[in-house]
């Protein structure tokens, strides 16, 4: 489903380069957890798959079912099935929540030629989808993310994965100032979406979330780089022995 | 008159000098209102329309900007039109000769004409101060407008609209609105026009809030591409006295509106919130004084402006405290998103603080689109134009929703809504 190639890329507005060669392939129906230190490029990789204008890509290839995405922006990756799920949800004053979902669910429709949904059906999928998270209709009333507790805020991230049905779903660093009530709460509805057609990337620091989306592979990134690929024993091995020990492996 | 000062009046100044010799005739008024309009006519003869040298007008050359006056149009066509808000009791001003045959409970309702008939008005003519170019010329011609009083103890059950509505020439209006103590209720201030033919509108609103008053005021100005629109507020809050004055310009070429607020009973609270929507080569100048005159009063005034294309826009915010007005909490912030390089935004606030112990703050800022906040939206599949769209609306829906009368937010966003699909 996914084949990045020797990919390097760049912040635009000073030329530092983050991306450096990183090679990753993603099947559909695996889920496929990237863990590494910090700054190794783990949300600069969610950034660029989901298109936005900071970063340019300067070599290298992204395909997304064989066809490249580089030239597409960020609406229209959505609209083939590419979902990020940010790991700082932005808060929008102004735009109402349901409104919001409402036309993101309409214009991907429309964007695949589908006809746009009735006003019942958007209610009742919301509704049910909501439920499923413990998200209340207080919630939803809200202005985009405003005054949403971090909790919340991954949340409703998920909801929008969720009414959104994406192929290819990107979780960065969901797991991030979550409890662990809420931590279930979002990997049971990470878990829901698993299935044979759908990828799933799980970015993350800690083992934790991995306990509760087991991941078909795990791969280790590093100043740009995949470093190290495995099963889920990886990232116990991670979890046990911090990441020196790879990085000196892969230096040597 | 002129030849004292040696002045060349333009030809929009002798457009209106030669309108007032034509129509004097049958303009209402006994003879003190005849003498208040002959001394405004006359100043305003010697004083001519503002140019730049005059500190108020400094943004808004009046002079230069005023190219040419359309001449009165007593056969224009126009009709009523239906209310924003629905179930609205509507008090209409079609070609500047008002309607005054709604009744509501608790208002009297007198036609403006009525009260220049009777002399009752000429005290209210007299411009504020040597500056009021909108003073002058409104005092001048007014014909029409309705004078309102809304008794003691009066809860208004659905809003009053004042709606004018202009096709082409002139219209000059004035509203003198008395809400007596205790009173609750919304009052909409509609400025509208039918086609597209130039006219010249001015329009002032005397607006008096008794002790306790809660009242929230709209001001709707959305006239025609090529319309000057003159407009000014002036307004006195009583003690505990609660305004929300919305002031929300989405028309007209040439654009003016004065606000003009003295807090003058302990307790009131002002909150003017203001939304320009500008395109094409509209020039729009919103200015604002409040004189919080005495101890504890608190007034909070938030602009948003939206400016495409080459339009200009101007704000100025003037807070004066009192010796005496000890306690006085003011905030004024206005923040102005330009969509084009060609766009123009000019901000002049000024405190003027003569006592100790108060809280007084301004800030202005210019933005463009915030590009995390397009980014998450274009994330989720809206497309670059639509996202924009969305983030301009949620500029200014924000301080609409303030309002939390959903009727009312509704109809208002609606407004903002359609401007924005015409102009983004």
């Amino acid at each position: 489903m996914l084949e990045i190639k020797n990919l390097h890329a760049r912040i635009a507005e000073d030329g530092t380069e983050i991306i450096r060669g990183l090679n990753l392939t993603v099947k559909a129906g695996e889920v496929a957890a990237i863990m590494g230190p910090n700054g190794s490029g783990k949300s600069t990789l969610s950034y660029i798959l989901s298109g936005r204008e900071d970063y340019e890509v300067t070599e290298g290839e992204i395909l997304y079912n064989g066809e490249s995405i580089l030239e597409l922006d960020p609406a229209e990756r959505a609209a083939k099935g590419i979902f990020l799920a940010f790991q700082y949800p932005v808060e929008i004053p102004g735009v109402a929540t349901m409104q919001f979902l409402k036309v993101a669910m309409n214009e991907q429709r429309k964007a695949r030629g589908e006809a746009e949904l009735t006003t019942p059906d958007f209610m009742r999928r919301v509704k049910e989808a909501s439920a499923e998270l413990k998200i209340a209709p207080e919630m939803l009333r809200r202005p985009l993310n405003v005054g949403f507790s971090g909790g919340e805020k991954k949340r409703a991230e998920i909801l929008q994965m969720s009414l959104l049905e994406p192929k290819l779903c990107v979780l960065d660093e969901t797991d991030s100032g979550l409890d662990i009530d809420a931590l279930k709460i979002v990997a049971d509805g990470v878990n829901a979406l698993r299935s044979p057609d759908r990828a799933v990337i799980v970015i993350t620091h800690y083992q934790r979330l991995l306990d509760y989306i087991v991941p078909d592979t795990v791969h280790v990134l590093y100043k740009g780089q995949v470093i190290k690929s495995g099963d889920k024993t990886l990232a116990h091995e991670l979890e046990a022995n911090g990441y020196a020990d790879i990085i000196g492996a892969a230096a040597a | 008159m002129n030849m004292q000062t040696g002045m060349k009046l333009s030809v929009a100044e002798t457009a209106l000098c030669e309108a007032y010799d034509h129509a004097i005739g049958d303009l209402p008024g006994d003879g003190a209102v005849l003498a208040a309009r002959d001394t405004l006519i006359s100043d305003f003869k010697d004083a001519g329309l503002p140019t730049r040298r005059v500190e108020a007008w400094h943004y808004t050359d009046l002079k230069a900007l005023l190219r040419a006056v359309p001449a009165f149009d007593p056969a224009a066509s126009a009709a009523k039109t239906s209310p924003l808000v629905e179930g609205s009791t509507v008090l209409s001003v079609v070609n500047g000769l008002a309607d005054a045959r709604a009744t509501v409970e608790g208002v009297t309702v007198r036609t403006f004409k009525d009260a220049l008939a009777d002399g009752t008005a000429a005290e209210g003519l007299a411009a504020r101060d040597g500056d009021d170019a909108i003073g002058r010329i409104n005092g001048s011609f007014v014909r029409d407008g309705f004078v309102l009083d809304i008794a003691a103890g009066t809860e208004l059950a659905a809003p009053l609209e004042i709606q004018t509505v202009q096709n082409a020439g002139q219209t000059h209006t004035r509203f003198p609105v008395a809400f007596g103590a205790n009173t609750k209720g919304t009052l909409i201030e509609r400025h509208t026009a039918v086609g597209e033919t130039a006219a010249l509108v001015t329009s002032i609103s005397d607006i008096a809030l008794g002790d306790g008053a809660d009242i929230t005021w709209v001001i709707l100005q959305t006239q025609g591409a090529a319309d000057t629109h003159l407009g000014q507020i002036r307004i006195t809050l009583g003690a505990d006295a609660q305004l929300r004055l919305y002031v929300i310009n989405a028309g007209g070429k040439l654009v003016r509106q004065e606000i003009h607020v003295v807090v003058a009973g302990e307790g009131a609270d002002l909150k003017l919130r203001g939304i320009n929507l500008l395109g094409g080569e509209t020039h729009n100048d919103v200015t604002f004084t409040v004189g919080h005159d005495v101890p504890n009063t608190t007034s909070t005034e938030v602009i948003r402006n939206v400016i495409f294309d080459r339009a200009r826009g101007v704000f100025q915010g003037q807070i004066r405290v009192a010796p005496d007005a000890q306690k006085t909490d003011a905030k004024m912030s206005c923040n102005t998103l330009l969509l084009s390089d060609e766009a123009d935004f000019s901000a002049k606030p000024e405190l003027e603080i003569f006592a100790d112990d108060v809280q007084c703050g301004h800030g202005a800022t210019v933005i463009d689109i915030d590009h995390v906040q397009l980014f998450y939206l274009m994330a989720r599949g809206i497309p670059e134009n639509k996202a924009r769209a969305m983030l301009v609306n949620a500029f200014v829906a924000e301080i609409v929703e303030e309002l939390e009368d959903e009727p009312l937010v509704e109809a208002l966003e609606g407004v903002i809504a359609a401007w924005l699909e015409k102009h983004a």
